[in-house]
């Protein structure tokens, strides 16, 4: 195999990596803010079943948490699994686990806020939902910016977990590769991959931290 | 001294426990236009807490609260019994509150602290809020600090930027809870100024303070509290001269310190 088409072939695996980061973070970004609150809910039901949740989903491996996912429609309701069902279950796996690990990090920020701004947006007239909006969340973001960027370093790593349902995402690429030409080279070149995909994401945060110090 | 009228604040029989200790224990408060009234008294007297029910931050068990006529809560039932929340969002606009800890909104710079709430609460326009808090900030001798955000100023100017803001709502009566507790000497002065000149400009004003003179020189009526009662009220001179042994006690720790 020339240099060349291993290369093609990392790199499209590379476009399958990609998309389970992005459509892992476009849905566990605001699925986790519903999660945060019914963590901090007054209702005492919704918030016990949270907790649980999130318990299950930081206490079990994400690898364990996938092949769940993706067997459960079969065990449940005899379903057969379909190739097309793959994708979707990673997905949907990823999202689950990153959601329960963004809630906690969005209910830190929203608790470390001070009563003192609650009030005095109340005093102020401001609804609830203003006072959420305009005077409590662009603080909370600034707050959890650092943890935020943590758990995104995390899923560009975390991605290659995908391998266990048997997806080509650019670690089992390499993998393949590797077990067909006896190369260590291919590994070589996707951790090369991964880690300037990371560059490239702790610059990105690191321009929104800096974007957001003015106070 | 116009005491006829309907009064700006009146708070009747206010009781307020907070699980077995009981704060307030039966507190009245008549306060009209134009008047300063200062309440004083030992920390654990109940002055915040008689501040934080005045401003709807905290539920009276009994009493009852209206502002300029307008009912808040009434008796019923022997409890308080508070009205519906569009009514207390309106009465809201009657009054303003100055924190001892300022919480001003980091995130926006000291005009946005100002006009915000006036554009988006009162829906006023901009323009108008605009030139309001300019004016504001001068009166504060803050004319230079529009862009500046919180952060970048001193205690006693942010403390300024808080009056300011509470006052570009226009409110009737305005509350500080000891606004300058959170201050160091030199910029208590500067904030003391300040809610000076406003009484001069007949601001009705309820403040809650550890400021003796100061009390004492801006006040129409001091009330003095403790252990969930007013225990002396009166024009200033008569609270400082009262022989009631526990406000003796009280000034004469506070010449010792």
């Amino acid at each position: 195999m020339s240099f060349q088409v291993m290369l093609t072939q990392l790199t499209n695996g590379l476009l399958v990596t990609i998309s389970i980061f992005v459509l892992t973070l476009i849905f566990s970004m605001p699925l986790g803010f519903i999660v945060a609150f019914g963590r901090m809910s007054k209702n005492k039901v919704i918030r016990w079943i949270t907790q649980l949740y999130i318990s299950i989903m930081r206490g079990t491996p994400l690898m364990l948490q996938l092949m769940v996912v993706y067997f459960f429609p079969w065990y449940l309701c005899k379903i057969p699994l379909s190739n097309g069902w793959r994708f979707p279950a990673i997905i949907l796996g990823f999202s689950i686990n990153y959601a329960a690990y963004f809630a906690e990090i969005y209910r830190s920020g929203i608790e470390a806020i001070p009563k003192g701004q609650y009030e005095a947006a109340k005093l102020l007239g401001y609804s609830k939902s203003q006072t959420f909006m305009k005077i409590i969340l662009p603080q909370v973001f600034k707050i959890i910016l650092p943890a935020i960027t943590n758990e995104i370093i995390t899923l560009v790593k975390d991605t290659s977990l995908a391998y266990t349902l048997s997806c080509v995402e650019m670690f089992n690429a390499a993998k393949q590769i590797a077990a067909a030409e006896t190369s260590m080279m291919p590994f070589f070149i996707a951790a090369l991959f991964y880690y300037v995909f990371n560059l490239l994401v702790s610059f990105i945060m690191n321009r929104i931290e800096k974007k957001m110090s003015y106070y | 001294m116009d005491n006829c009228g309907t009064p700006y604040l009146e708070m009747n029989h206010v009781k307020k426990s907070f699980g077995d200790l009981e704060v307030l224990k039966d507190i009245s408060l008549t306060v009209h236009q134009g008047e300063v009234v200062s309440i004083i008294g030992p920390s654990g007297s109940g002055k915040s807490t008689l501040l934080r029910c005045a401003t709807l931050l905290e539920t009276m068990d009994e009493g009852t609260l209206s502002y300029l006529g307008r009912s808040a809560a009434v008796m019923e039932d022997g409890h308080s019994h508070y009205a519906k929340p569009s009514e207390l969002d309106s009465i809201k606009r009657s009054f303003g509150l100055v924190f001892q800890s300022f919480h001003l909104f980091p995130h926006y710079s000291v005009l946005k602290n100002l006009i915000d709430a006036p554009i988006h609460v009162q829906k006023r326009s901009k323009e108008d809020a605009i030139q309001d808090a300019r004016k504001l900030l001068e009166q504060m001798g803050l004319s230079d600090k529009a862009e500046a955000y919180p952060h970048q100023l001193s205690g006693g100017q942010q403390q300024r930027v808080a009056i300011a803001r509470a006052l570009a709502l226009k409110p009737d009566v305005l509350f500080f809870d000891e606004p300058t507790s959170a201050l160091d000497p030199e910029l208590t002065g500067e904030v003391l100024k300040v809610i000076k000149q406003l009484a001069e400009s007949h601001m009705t004003m309820i403040i809650v303070t550890h400021e003796m003179e100061f009390a004492r020189k801006v006040s129409d009526r001091i009330l003095f509290m403790d252990k969930g009662y007013v225990v002396v009220a009166g024009a200033p001179d008569e609270v400082f001269h009262s022989q009631n042994e526990r406000i003796r006690e009280f000034l004469g720790k506070l010449k010792r310190d």
